[in-house]
């Protein structure tokens, strides 16, 4: 691949793969007229994105350092938008956010809300800077603003722990979903998931996974985009959604006394049918007190984890210039709010078609055997993910009668709808994308550090450049090997790892990283007090709720960077002030870091 | 955005060629630009949130207004105040003669 040619021409490569790829879904909705089953879709939709996506990390393999670590710094700042979009958003973004809406209510939106507002901490406090720095790595930066190795490998295991959490519930996301689609246990589609993975970025390390990314952020917004407005269309919701299921936010409110909503279930679902439930939530009616302060909480650490989630902080060390990066972290909230702002729209309406008896798709108050004769509901109690039994015999589904798991409602939605079967193949190859595309991000970056971090920096310092990359793609390997056994283990569900990955980032890595650049006192011994102090306590925390502690305040085991972060904040300014200031050459490179303009403070040193 | 007040001869390695005290007004106006921000950014973030209850009695787009801030209008916000702070800090950075472009 010629490179300079190849990003003057980015807008048509992609705009020919996005055409390419609608073509596709036309010739698929064509072979399913044609009576083509409905299993050889979902398998060819899978197979030709992940053959796309492997294509492109071959085209990308590199031999050069720069390339292979920050993508040669000269990724335009639209690009970087996308990419960093698919790189935030992950299987459970995908697949469980309208879910979680769905069954959560008021309590679950905070999830929402921070995940968005989280950038504009990015784009105030850490993005420009870091550019600014020239860092191929999170700890680069602690290590060289910090000094010493001590911080440095802090900063590094603070990266793994949080990375490898969030990895394996990717690599669970893309093994369940490879594994539906090609009718193979889920121990294989794990593997199978993580061989799709390593093709798109072991060659070319970050200039492969940049360039994956945003053609997987193509296939995951036209997969979440498009059923939600068909289906609005065809069950007259309006032509474009989102500006007015207003009146069927009403319509659920004024339905829920009637249709029973609070009534526990008198029976419930057998143990094969893993986490299953019945509606029990309102879809909205925040009480204020307690439900505020909840909110507000995870709101608070899904934001300050944003700001510290390395894998998403390194995809801003990629633009050619500090001001591109600034405007690439405007580009990445745009394209992640385009599916932040549908997710909730698709778990209103999927609610009221089920819900409302004056639809045709409604379900609850329906007759018990005209429901159990649906097609869907067929389809998803025969994989153990819907339940429907009549507890009190009287012939009707009750809302406590109807139980399903959470991250079916964007999958099942075509289906609910009646929309043909080749939309749901499509969701599912965005579903794929978007647990591949984070999951890419998350081994880079764990590989990324230890390569750089720990090998290069604190082992072998005079390691040449084949080495380097050498141990950079073993560790690639090993990183990805170690997160499928875990997650074939299924030891975690989806969202729980998630959450708690932001709140490890912003225990330990929130003040130390926001510090460096906007507290020019802050030393050495500071930042590792912060880091190591504010992650043990987190941890500690999360320790205590995870073995059945009452939570202190109702902070439960999602939000422990409430605890986390302020003990790092506290433990980082004691210990600086009482140790002396960091030397003038030091803080002469604060100075230079906060002005955008010049030589990265870095330069060629790397 | 910045498009038209790119000017390719004012960057490059101006930088180290600022005074100390053209450097500390610089930074002090990006710190009064980040606080503004952010202060919008909490009031989005935490105090209309936390007030939803409050908020639903009113109403807008035919959403209760709490409501519609949580799933859209505060994202909205999100969104515009990136954009705005970006355009700002490029006019700031600019007049120090330190725009990176």
């Amino acid at each position: 691949m010629i490179k300079g040619s190849f990003i003057e021409n980015l807008g048509r490569v992609y705009a020919m793969y996005t055409g390419g790829f609608l073509v596709f879904i036309v010739l698929m909705a064509i072979l399913e007229q044609m009576g083509v089953g409905a299993d050889t879709i979902g398998i060819l939709f899978v197979a030709f994105t992940v053959a796309i996506y492997a294509l492109i990390g071959w085209l990308s393999r590199t031999m050069q350092v720069e390339a292979y670590y920050v993508a040669g710094r000269e990724v335009p700042a639209v690009y970087n938008g996308m990419a960093t979009a698919a790189d935030w958003m992950s299987g459970a973004s995908f697949v469980a956010l309208a879910g979680g809406i769905y069954f959560g209510g008021y309590g679950y939106l905070g999830f929402i809300v921070g995940w968005t507002g989280g950038y504009v901490l990015v784009n105030s406090l850490m993005a420009p800077y870091l550019r600014k720095f020239g860092c191929y790595t999170v700890p680069d930066f602690i290590g060289t603003r910090y000094g010493g190795n001590v911080a440095r490998f802090c900063a590094v295991v603070i990266l793994v722990v949080t990375s490898f959490t969030y990895v394996t519930a990717q690599i669970n996301a893309s093994g369940t979903i490879a594994a539906r689609a090609l009718h193979i246990p889920f121990e294989f589609g794990v593997w199978i998931g993580l061989v799709g993975i390593l093709l798109c970025s072991m060659l070319g390390g970050m200039r492969a996974v940049t360039w994956t990314q945003v053609a997987q952020y193509i296939v995951l917004i036209i997969a979440y985009l498009v059923p939600v407005i068909w289906m609005s269309n065809k069950q007259d919701f309006g032509m474009v959604p989102h500006f007015s299921y207003g009146d069927a936010v009403a319509r659920i409110q004024e339905l829920e006394p009637l249709v029973g909503l609070g009534t526990a279930a008198t029976e419930s679902a057998p143990a094969d049918f893993r986490g299953v439930r019945i509606l029990s939530t309102p879809h909205n009616d925040p009480q204020g007190g307690m439900d505020s302060w909840k909110f507000v909480t995870l709101a608070l650490c899904m934001m300050a984890g944003t700001a510290s989630l390395p894998h998403i902080l390194m995809r801003y060390f990629t633009t050619p210039s500090v001001r591109d990066a600034r405007r690439s972290v405007a580009y990445s909230l745009f394209f992640i709010f385009l599916l932040y702002f549908t997710a909730p729209a698709l778990a209103t309406l999927t609610k009221l078609q089920l819900l409302d008896p004056t639809l045709p798709t409604a379900v609850i108050g329906q007759s018990f055997e005209a429901v159990k004769s649906l097609a869907w509901v067929q389809n998803w109690e025969s994989v153990r993910m819907l339940f429907l039994t009549d507890s009190n015999g009287d012939g009707i589904v009750q809302l406590n009668e109807f139980f399903m798991r959470p991250d079916i409602v964007v999958l099942a939605t075509p289906e609910i709808a009646g929309l043909p079967y080749v939309i749901s193949g499509l969701v599912a190859a965005g579903g794929l994308a978007a647990a591949m595309s984070t999951a890419d991000g998350l081994l880079l970056a764990i590989a990324n550090a230890l390569s750089h971090d720990l090998y290069y920096k604190i082992i072998d310092p005079k390691a040449d450049t084949k080495h380097r990359l050498i141990v950079a793609r073993v560790l690639l390997i090993v990183i990805g090997a170690a997160a499928a056994l875990i997650a074939s283990l299924q030891l975690t569900g989806i969202l729980g790892a998630v959450a708690w990955a932001f709140c490890f980032a912003c225990s330990g890595l929130f003040f130390p990283l926001v510090l460096g650049v906007w507290w020019k006192r802050a030393n050495t011994q500071g930042a590792i007090a912060g880091m190591v102090f504010g992650f043990a306590a987190g941890s500690a925390y999360l320790y205590y709720v995870y073995n059945g502690g009452t939570p202190w305040m109702g902070i439960d085991h999602l939000r422990f960077g409430i605890i986390g972060m302020p003990v790092s904040l506290v433990a980082m300014v004691v210990v600086s002030l009482m140790t002396p200031a960091p030397s003038q050459e030091v803080q002469d490179m604060v100075d230079e870091v906060r002005i955008p303009s010049g030589e990265t403070i870095l330069g060629a040193k790397h | 955005m910045s498009e038209a007040t790119r000017d390719p001869g004012a960057g490059g390695t101006s930088a180290p060629g600022i005074g100390k005290e053209a450097k500390e007004r610089h930074w002090a106006k990006t710190r009064n630009l980040t606080i503004g921000v952010l202060v919008v950014w909490a009031i989005f973030a935490f105090i209309l949130p936390w007030n939803a209850k409050a908020l639903n009695e009113f109403s807008f787009l035919s959403f209760p207004l709490g409501y519609y801030l949580i799933v859209q209008g505060s994202l909205l916000v999100f969104v515009v105040l990136i954009f705005f702070q970006n355009w700002r800090q490029d006019a700031i950075d600019d007049e120090a003669g330190v725009g990176d472009e």
